[in-house]
């Protein structure tokens, strides 16, 4: 059985949960389809306050943005929401296949389709980087912020940026001892008032610095680290022993995009934007009609432009949809989500993002 | 350096500071949050409108030292957890600061802590005078510490 649906959307974090409340919103029936055991995404393990300004929810920690989101969701009689069910596949004939709770299989012929599969944290290849006790980010909060597991009792962060700062600061919160956050570049990567908080607590950050070997017999007992010039090169003489029974590594994200790649979609790599994306406008569409994209799966950003994003998305296949709304009325109601969006991206951080969006947005 | 270190500097510790005549009148905000990131809640948690509103949301706070009453109501509000409050007047020798604190178990009032600079390091020791719960769970630390110390600590360490 084919389910025909008005519109689907494929991923439960910020950015697809803004978008299906705006389709509700304007009396669209909505299915979100969701992997997780629970809807919102990275929302759900984010204990920290988030940045940005009221019309995202500043100040509010993801994990209560989550439930908040969740709550107006579920007030709609015409939302359907399918979590632990994964997206599998974009067929030619419009089709998008999933498999729910490992056993059903399940087909979707929707007449507008979002796009906002999130990002997967990209790998750290280091000798013994299978023994356990290595995990990515994303898994270490996961344990600690959802399951209430202490991953390991002393740790070693692999990136400064604004993941590995605010997991660092979680471990310690969590009762896990930081050994050192290192950082290859020379600077680092996140906010510096993250930065300042677990310095504070005690963790050195240790920029131009990169971990070279993992030792331990059965599980992770010790790391060597070293000091990298201008080029990357480990500088002799300057490797360290840490003794520590995690490694979390952060080093970035890469956008998931393979049902826009499957799709068709016209796709582009732009190294501001963390890889390959689709080309879209500015409703969010891409160069296949029916398909729009939101969140990290546009280009890696923030929660707080994730959820702007999926606003405008939202907005924009409400319309497509033929929902009831003036021009001037989409026009008005898009305007405000992009100058906040324009406005988040105003600064020195945002500048790079515009870059990137320079080379993939079509007006 | 900051963006090597994640410490502020002398140098930019100063530019946020108020002047000596002010810092002798009594308490006031201390925010330490000198890069342009899009973040401005601040701004609208100041019922004294003591931090202006930005006109782009990348914008550094600044203080109006003439409106901080050193209420400490940002301190909990700031999402970077960058705000402190020092008043310098509190005894002849003795400094009240009020710091964010996000971790449990809480001190007790009255107990004495570990005070930590701004890279972990204990200096001396201090007093909890109180503790601000915050429904945010950003609670408030109100430590009684040596005033020579007063724009060095920044954390505590229970025992």
């Amino acid at each position: 059985m084919i389910r025909e649906s008005e519109m689907l959307v494929v991923g439960g974090g910020p950015a697809g949960m803004m978008a299906a409340l705006q389709g509700l919103d304007n009396g669209i029936a909505v299915t979100l389809i969701d992997d997780g055991i629970e809807i919102g995404g990275q929302l759900i393990k984010q204990t920290h306050k988030f940045f940005g300004s009221e019309m995202e929810y500043a100040g509010t920690r993801g994990i209560e943005l989550g439930k908040m989101l969740k709550e107006k969701l579920f007030n709609y009689d015409n939302f359907t929401y399918l979590g632990k069910t994964t997206a599998t596949g974009y067929y030619e004939d419009g089709v998008v296949t999933a498999v729910r709770e490992d056993k059903e299989y399940m087909k979707f012929r929707p007449r507008v389709l979002l796009i906002a599969t999130g990002a997967a944290e990209r790998p750290l290849a280091i000798p013994n980087c299978d023994l356990p006790g290595v995990y990515g980010a994303g898994a270490v909060q996961t344990l600690m912020n959802l399951y209430g597991v202490l991953p390991g009792k002393r740790a070693l962060m692999i990136g400064a940026g604004n993941i590995g700062l605010i997991v660092a600061y979680q471990l310690l919160q969590a009762g896990t001892g930081v050994a050192a956050v290192v950082e290859a570049m020379p600077c680092i990567g996140g906010y510096l008032v993250h930065a300042s908080k677990i310095r504070r607590s005690g963790v050195p950050i240790l920029c131009s610095h990169t971990i070279l070997d993992i030792q331990g017999s059965d599980r992770v007992e010790r790391a060597k680290i070293v000091k990298v010039d201008d080029n990357w090169n480990p500088l002799p003489g300057t490797e360290k022993w840490l003794e520590v029974d995690l490694i979390c590594v952060a080093v970035g994200l890469t956008p998931l995009t393979d049902l826009l790649w499957q799709a068709g979609c016209e796709m582009r790599y732009v190294s501001e934007l963390g890889g390959e994306v689709p080309v879209r406008n500015r409703e969010m569409q891409t160069s296949v009609p029916h398909i729009f994209v939101a969140g990290d799966a546009a280009g890696i950003e923030e929660a707080s432009s994730a959820i702007l994003e999926g606003g405008i998305a939202g907005l924009a296949m409400a319309r497509y949809l033929g929902a009831p709304m003036t021009d001037s009325e989409y026009r008005e109601n898009s305007a405000k989500y992009w100058n906040e969006l324009e406005n988040f991206r105003g600064g020195p951080i945002g500048r790079r993002i515009l870059e990137g969006l320079k080379k993939v947005l079509e007006h | 350096m900051l963006k090597e270190t994640g410490i502020i500097s002398e140098e930019e510790l100063n530019k946020i500071l108020p002047d000596e005549e002010r810092r002798k009148k009594g308490p006031f905000a201390v925010v330490e949050c000198v890069e342009e990131i899009p973040c401005d809640p601040c701004t609208a948690a100041c019922p004294f409108g003591a931090i202006p509103p930005f006109d782009n949301v990348n914008e550094v706070p600044s203080v109006d030292f003439d409106k901080c009453n050193g209420c400490g109501i940002c301190i909990a509000l700031c999402p970077g957890v960058a705000i402190f409050v020092v008043d310098e007047t509190y005894t002849a020798d003795k400094a009240l600061l009020k710091l964010p604190y996000e971790f449990v178990p809480l001190p007790g009032k009255g107990e004495m802590v570990g005070c930590l600079d701004r890279s972990g390091g204990e200096i001396c020791k201090g007093i909890v005078v109180r503790v601000q719960k915050h429904p945010s769970k950003t609670n408030i630390i109100w430590l009684e510490i040596p005033l020579d110390f007063s724009q060095k600590v920044r954390n505590i360490k229970l025992k």
